[in-house]
């Protein structure tokens, strides 16, 4: 066999142990579903009336801001996962199975690449839930086939940079705590000062230009307008070049942090 | 497979952490289808000396040959032929014992059929059997060790690193641990360990290397070894002046302490010899008052090749 399918071997191999890892701790999962929820009960059914109220001058139409939640909700379900890697490549260092895994002669860069490619299925899977809660809840997407399997296009190229982000955050980080603190950079603070839940134009100027113009935006004003019809303006392209350059820095990133000299 | 070839040949090995010389010029040769323990206190520097051969760790300087490839030009073949078990296990929480050998077999790239077929064999002989579909956590010291070092033998390495393997076990473990490798070492084998104990050194070793401070203070066979160290004694007590007298007639070779009414007689300190000395004494019904038993430990080791007891070296 040659090297790059001893690649693709052992990169399998370590995907199915991710995902064995996730059925045996469903809580991770459900952790992961569980906040999105809370966070569109909570945006949806508490605040967003009042958030409404400051939108569109006052119009009561609980499916219009449903709308325009849900694809921000969906976003920070995607963010969400880079807590799952960071916390699954972590406990790998702590429970020295990088250790072991460097003196094996298996493929360098498996282990990660394993890890990357279960964030996208649990992503896939995180966001199916979420729609599916979305639609039972009023959310009226209008969506083809062919915006859907645009949107989950968008959405694997998507989940790919946020795991690629998280796998060097989990390898740098001395405790799960610690990975759990650095991921949520990415899981938590990014989706929050993006255009999520309300529209960009409702905040202060120096807030409005970082939110414009930050990476999630780009990718979330996509996928919105992919289900919702919203008008999209050239926030694909950005979406699509954010996307493959955050996975390119973050890879290599990755790359060099694996390996690099070990230290305590 | 050809004895009196050299598995490891290290030449200089040096290693710095910052400012902190931890390996100052090591050099190794392990004979293939033998054990070398490597011997040294906390902080000596072992497991920097295993994580180098094992190319987890780069040196600063130095040469290594391992299994007859360059550690630096070709880390993959050194890495295929060996196995590692650190000083800290290494195995996989979430997976069951018999999933961490099958992830093994996998990494290790057997067909689905002959990884199972290693695995099976590989719990029965470590007497997992009854766990193999347990987490892990589950397991007991001894077990998790097991499991550990299983995991290491799944690709059916030729040479097998193995940092203090026995540290930190009940003695029953211990012994279950000493009969494993001398096991793996009938099937042909290599076996660096490293261990801060002289008896287990004694016990498993060919060869012997007495790491301090980052140098070899000594090497050799246990025979060897022992000869440089203050041998092993029996301490005898009597009653009253006389019967040491007789004693001392008795026994011959042994250094008396008139004061104490006690003689020192050298021994090896085994059962056996302790009975021989006992029995000469019946003979010549010479009652004992105390008797004590001292074998030469790593302190003694390192009193006689440093001239400081180790604990004062550990230094932290
Ligand atoms: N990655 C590291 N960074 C800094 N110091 C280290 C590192 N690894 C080991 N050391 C230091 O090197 C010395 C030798 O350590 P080690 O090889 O673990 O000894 P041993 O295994 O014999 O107990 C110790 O003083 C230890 O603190
Ligand atoms: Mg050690």
């Amino acid at each position: 066999m040659s090297s790059f399918s001893y690649a693709l071997r052992d990169s399998a191999t370590m995907l199915r142990r991710n995902l064995r890892h996730a059925m045996r701790n469903p809580f991770v999962t459900v952790g992961t579903i569980m906040t999105p929820v809370f966070m569109l009960v909570l945006f949806f059914y508490v605040l967003g009336g009042s958030i409404v109220g400051g939108l569109n001058g006052g119009a009561k139409g609980s499916t219009e801001y449903l709308n325009y939640l849900v694809p921000g909700i969906i976003l920070m379900t995607a963010a969400l996962g880079a807590e799952f890697t960071a916390l699954g490549v972590n406990s790998d260092r702590t429970e020295n199975i990088i250790s072991r895994f460097r003196t094996m002669a298996i493929s360098r860069g498996s282990l990660l690449t394993g890890h990357a490619l279960a964030n996208v299925i649990q992503t896939l899977i995180s966001v199916t839930c979420i729609i599916v809660i979305s639609l039972l809840m009023g959310f009226r997407p209008n969506a083809g086939l062919v915006e859907w399997l645009e949107f989950a296009g968008l959405l694997v190229l998507f989940a790919l940079a946020i795991a690629w982000l998280a796998v060097p955050l989990g390898l740098i980080a001395k405790t799960p705590s610690g990975a759990n603190s650095l991921s949520l950079i990415i899981g938590m603070l990014l989706p929050f000062f993006s255009s999520a839940f309300v529209k960009p134009e409702t905040m202060p100027d120096w807030l409005r230009w970082f939110v414009e113009n930050q990476p999630f935006t780009s990718v979330l004003e996509t996928l919105r307008s992919l289900l919702t019809g919203t008008p999209v303006g050239n926030n694909w392209i950005y979406a699509i070049g954010w996307s493959v350059g955050l996975i390119i820095v973050g890879y290599i990133w990755a790359r060099w942090v694996y390996n690099r000299e070990p230290s305590h | 497979m050809k004895t009196n070839q050299t598995a490891i040949a290290a030449r200089g090995l040096r290693k710095s952490f910052g400012s902190h010389l931890v390996l100052n010029g090591i050099d190794l040769d392990v004979t293939e289808g033998t054990v070398y323990a490597l011997l040294g206190p906390n902080g000596s520097g072992k497991t920097t000396t295993v994580q180098i051969l094992s190319t987890f760790l780069s040196s600063d300087s130095g040469e290594v040959r391992i299994a007859g490839h360059d550690l630096l030009k070709e880390p993959e073949a050194v890495r295929s032929a060996i196995g590692v078990t650190g000083q800290f296990s290494a195995v996989d929480n979430l997976l069951t014992g018999e999933e961490n050998l099958l992830l093994m077999a996998d990494l290790n790239h057997l067909s689905r059929q002959e990884g199972r077929r290693r695995a099976a064999e590989l719990l029965e002989r470590f007497d997992l059997g009854d766990v193999a579909g347990k987490l892990p956590i589950t397991y007991s010291g001894g077990m998790r060790r097991r499991l550990d070092l299983a995991m290491s033998l799944v690709g059916s390495p030729r040479i097998i690193f193995l940092d203090e393997p026995t540290t930190g076990l009940d003695p029953r473990s211990r012994k279950t641990m000493w009969e494993i490798i001398r096991d793996l070492l009938a099937g042909g084998v290599t076996i660096f360990l490293t261990t801060q104990y002289l008896d287990e050194a004694d016990e498993l070793a060919d060869k012997i290397g007495v790491l301090d401070q980052g140098k070899l203070v000594a090497e050799g066979t246990v025979a060897e070894l022992k000869r440089l160290i203050p041998g092993g004694h029996i301490r005898l007590e009597f009653a009253d002046f006389a019967r040491l007298e007789t004693a001392a007639h008795t026994l011959g070779d042994v250094s008396r302490d008139d004061e104490a009414l006690a003689l020192t007689v050298p021994s090896d300190g085994s059962v056996r010899s302790l009975r021989a000395l006992l029995d000469r004494l019946d003979s010549e019904a010479i009652s004992v008052e105390g008797l004590s038993v001292h074998i030469p430990d790593l302190d003694d080791v390192f009193f006689a090749l440093t001239g400081q007891p180790k604990n004062q070296k550990v230094g932290k």
